[in-house]
């Protein structure tokens, strides 16, 4: 029987707000941990690539309130998510500048950072790599010349003896036969450099050692199962004495998954024990110690034929993953199934490889790889378009994926609503009506974007869920996803809410602590959502089938008959049956006889996607199973430029998103404005900048600029579409990242549309626009 | 090399012995336990650790300690003392933040905005709280929000 949903895809006010607004919502640095606290401060590598030939520390040790130095002859240990290939401390050489090379534990935070300032490191500076082509070339200086030796998941292959720590390729069809027979191709670079989360709250952990091996952190982080396995792992801690609480995280965007900061605190508390230390990172090192989104280099060749079918796509991607590839050796991966964007090619060669450089390492970000690789894809669709004379929208709806076609691994599509997203953006930005500025100096112009993104997983992620009822009928829901601000707690009360039939106020769900909830991978990928509501689902069904049965056992009535509504058992042949949760959860039902049948009721449940395996060929990608399913969407945006200035306003925008079932419609609205914004930044301000020696020259909030209220298109449009994903929770699948993707493509192609210029490196700005323009015109003159 | 200083915090006469180089961000987090302004930047860019003085929003983490000696500080603890502001009840229902690490020092702003202009038009607020850095939410729920509030009043 379908039931008519009550909680799940309704509008409700999120059930951490209240917490949030009042300034009660404690984030980490919020906790108060006595006056034993300790502080951490690090000391940075002046170098970008270079020998440690010596530490001397003696100095540093003596200074007042220094309780410990540490350096990387204490922690030799290597770690990482998917390729150890980092240092808590490098014991023999650094990689960018900024690397932690040793830390001091003192008693106050100036006494630490007077402290550091002792320390004498000997370096023997090494060439410095910037450039992600220039590391790839055969002569390139090692980065890693220990590459072969490092542990790595089976399905990466880093390359010894040279920079690349891992390549993805992709092997369908017959490319080059497809480019003979094709009509028109197309072939260009694009460039996207590297950018940063700029979470407001930066990284930080407190860490606290007690003396009987017990190891517990505060952290702000997207992944707390992860980070106690890898502290676990690398420190060699028996998993049970490591425990992780998470508080509210001040903004995460991909920047505080996996580890990084958090196993210094945590060595740092080893040699203090019974103290708690604190690190958080400065604004500065929130740039240049925490990690960056992958620099990427993209080479597109395209062919179509003359129906305007794709029948060819060479995409080879040179990603810059900085010093270290331990997280973002997946995300080259992910990309690498997945860079044909969200259409149906026959014919695919990809590569896509991660090249170490001296620069921070990168890791995931938003989007994961996908909004950089889109940037060249979709710019590519417009420019095809027009070659052939094909209108960009319908020529994306031309080819764009159906449910049931290969993607470039060979696995079958899934139910996707693509057609009705690119339809909608159309309908909502008015696309092919023209729009004039008032202003004759100004041009308007719309431009488009179509993206899919798949979450990247180990195939064996998983997520399990706890709930226990109380006597009042009321329950707590365990779960260790993380609330990130994505809605992640409403989402997941109001799914144990539909099943059980209880009302949000009877659900209590709150953030993780290792100890005492369920596994959960990491909130990442946009698939907690998917993972951790199906947990929840399959642990409400649990907690509602001991319900049943206890209820079923004491009255004799047959379970098919019951049900659960608003909070009681009810009974379809006796509809004067009634009785209410709280009457049994916890004290059971009293028999004629006086004794009693049930007791408390607890529901759990978990959730593996089965159907995954990493196990493909890895010569042509083909032969596994590496993605769950893809989201799709579209965005598009209408632009004004100043041509005498070059300054872009986005006036407005349209982005819709297939989320297969919206748990929580107005949260998803939230993140696809929020997300669309991110997107603008990256299209038109955002980059990272470094000098010659591979130093950060804009590590601050004035000199790399992130979008205010006044930069933000006075129009925004999101539009929720839904086609349900057949394995969801409700249907649904995650949009989070995606909200992202498609704005660097689209208002790049709004730029053309408006001057008749293609800029193929992001972000925009108004002196490339004043560069592409006079170019334009000396050509003309020409 | 400590000074005495006084001045009211929320309304309570505060005296406490500060260094002439301490920030009031962390004279009121960590020395007097108010947690509600945020440290993002520390560098007067972002906005998160915001706070009123006599009824202006300043800058907490660029601001010394001894400034306040004699003046009046007012946090989010302060603004609800009778509760939930209007403004607040407005952010909650908009589901105006994500993360909420950039709440306190929104409202601050806000709340200053509304004190002086209790009828900003759209492009009022955008400008008040554009030095106010929120990562998460675009700003749109924040200003739908604002914008409701002072159409109530
Ligand atoms: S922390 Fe004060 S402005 Fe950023
Ligand atoms: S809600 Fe996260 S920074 Fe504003």
């Amino acid at each position: 029987m379908e039931r008519e949903l009550k909680y799940v895809g309704k509008r409700a006010v999120r059930i951490d707000g209240l917490e949030k607004i009042t300034g009660a919502a404690k984030y980490t640095d919020d906790l108060d941990f006595g006056p034993s606290m300790l502080y951490v401060a690090v000391l940075e590598s002046p170098y970008a690539h270079a020998i440690i030939k010596n530490i001397d520390t003696s100095e540093a040790e003596k200074m007042p309130g220094v309780r410990a130095v540490l350096s990387g002859k204490d922690f030799p240990e290597k770690f990482g998510l998917y390729l150890k290939d980092n240092s808590i401390f490098p014991a023999d050489r650094v990689r960018y500048i900024g690397e932690q090379v040793a830390a001091v534990v003192a008693e106050t935070p100036a006494q630490a950072k007077a402290a550091v300032k002792k320390i004498k490191v000997d370096y023997e500076p090494l060439p410095v790599l910037q450039n992600p082509l220039d590391a790839i070339k055969p002569d390139a200086p090692l980065i890693h010349p220990d590459l072969g030796k490092y542990e790595v998941v089976p399905w990466l292959y880093p390359q010894p003896g040279t920079n690349i720590a891992h390549v993805r390729k992709i092997r369908k069809g017959d490319v080059d036969k497809a480019f003979e027979e094709a009509e028109y191709v197309l072939e260009d670079w694009y460039h996207v450099p590297h950018v940063v989360h700029a979470p407001i709250e930066t990284h930080i952990s407190v860490a606290l050692y007690s003396y009987d091996g017990r190891l517990t952190l505060w952290n702000s982080t997207q992944s707390p199962h992860t980070q106690r396995n890898i502290i676990a792992h690398s420190l060699k801690i028996p998993h049970k004495n490591v425990r992780v609480i998470a508080s509210y995280v001040g903004g995460g965007f991909g920047g505080k998954a996996g580890i990084s900061m958090e196993v210094i605190a945590a060595v740092a508390a080893m040699k203090v024990p019974g103290h708690p230390v604190k690190l958080r990172w400065t604004r500065k090192q929130e740039f240049q110690n925490s990690s960056q989104r992958q620099e990427l280099y993209a080479h597109i060749k395209m062919g179509v034929n003359k129906e305007g079918k794709i029948i060819a796509l060479k995409h080879e991607l040179f990603w810059d993953v900085g010093a270290s590839a331990e997280y973002g050796s997946n995300v080259v991966n992910a990309t690498g199934f997945s860079a044909t964007g969200p259409y149906y090619i026959p014919n695919v060669y990809i590569d896509s490889f991660a090249i170490y450089t001296n620069r921070p390492p990168c890791g995931a970000y938003r989007g994961f790889g996908y909004s950089e690789f889109h940037f060249g894809i979709e710019s590519h669709m417009d420019r095809m378009a027009k070659m052939i004379g094909m209108d960009p929208v319908e020529f994306r709806r031309k080819n764009a994926i159906r449910r049931g076609q290969p993607v470039a691994y060979g696995v079958e599509m899934n139910p996707t609503g693509i057609l009705e997203c690119i339809d909608k953006v159309a309908e909502k930005i008015e696309w092919g009506k023209e729009d004039k500025s008032p202003d004759p100096t100004k041009v308007r112009a719309k431009g488009f974007a179509a993206v899919w993104k798949a979450p990247a997983m180990p195939p064996n992620e998983s997520s399990a869920a706890f709930l226990k009822f109380s006597e009042d009928g009321s329950i707590n829901l365990l779960v260790s996803g993380m609330e990130l601000g994505q809605g992640f707690l409403t989402a997941m009360a109001k799914i144990a809410a539909e099943e059980l039939s209880l009302p949000l106020e009877k659900i209590r769900v709150e953030l993780p602590d290792t100890d005492r909830n369920p596994y959960e991978w990491q909130t990442v990928a946009s698939h907690v959502t998917w993972s951790c509501g199906n947990a929840v689902r399959r642990a409400a069904i649990d907690a509602r089938n001991q319900i049943l049965d206890t209820v079923s056992r004491a009255y004799h009535i047959d379970k098919a008959n019951l049900y659960l509504e608003d909070g009681k058992v009810k009974c379809y042949t006796d509809p004067e049956f009634e009785l209410p949760y709280e009457d049994f959860v916890i004290n059971g039902i009293e028999m004629p006889d006086g004794t009693f049948r049930g007791g408390p009721i607890m529901g759990h449940g978990m959730f593996m996607p089965e159907f995954t395996s990493a196990k493909v060929n890895p010569e042509t990608g083909l032969g596994g199973h590496p993605n769950v399913h893809y989201t799709t969407g579209a965005g598009a945006v209408e632009i004004e430029i100043d041509k005498e200035t070059g300054r872009i306003r986005v006036l407005k925008m349209a982005e819709a998103f297939d989320a297969g079932k919206a748990i929580n419609p107005d949260l998803v609205e939230g993140q696809i404005i929020g997300g669309f914004v991110q997107g603008l930044g990256t299209a038109l301000w955002e980059e990272v900048k470094f000098d010659e020696n591979g130093r950060i020259l804009n590590p601050n909030f004035t000199d790399y600029k992130i979008p205010t209220a006044l930069d933000v298109p006075r129009d925004m449009n999101p539009i929720i579409v839904e086609v349900a994903q057949p394995d969801g929770p409700f249907g649904a699948r995650g949009i989070a990242e995606h909200t992202m993707i498609p704005v660097m493509p689209a208002v790049a192609n709004a730029v053309e549309n408006a001057l008749g210029i293609r800029i193929k490196d992001v972000p925009i700005t108004p002196e490339k626009i004043l560069n592409a323009l006079k170019e334009k015109e000396q050509k003309n003159e020409n | 090399m400590k000074k005495e200083i006084n001045f009211t915090l929320n309304g309570n006469p505060v005296k406490i012995e500060v260094m002439p180089n301490e920030k009031l961000l962390d004279v009121l987090r960590d020395r007097l336990g108010v947690k509600s302004p945020k440290h993002g930047c520390g560098r007067g860019e972002c906005g998160a650790c915001s706070v009123l003085l006599n009824g202006k929003s300043i800058r907490s983490c660029i601001t010394l300690a001894i400034e306040v000696d004699g003046q009046e500080i007012t946090t989010l603890e302060g603004l609800e003392k009778n509760g939930m502001t209007d403004l607040q009840k407005s952010f909650l229902q908009h589901n105006s933040f994500q993360c909420g690490f950039c709440a306190p020092g929104m409202t601050i702003t806000a709340t200053e905005l509304l004190n002086k202009n209790p009828h900003p038009d759209e492009e009022e607020v955008r400008e008040a709280i554009a030095g106010n850095l929120c990562r998460c939410t675009g700003y749109q729920n924040i200003i739908d929000a604002i914008l409701d509030v002072s159409k109530k009043e």
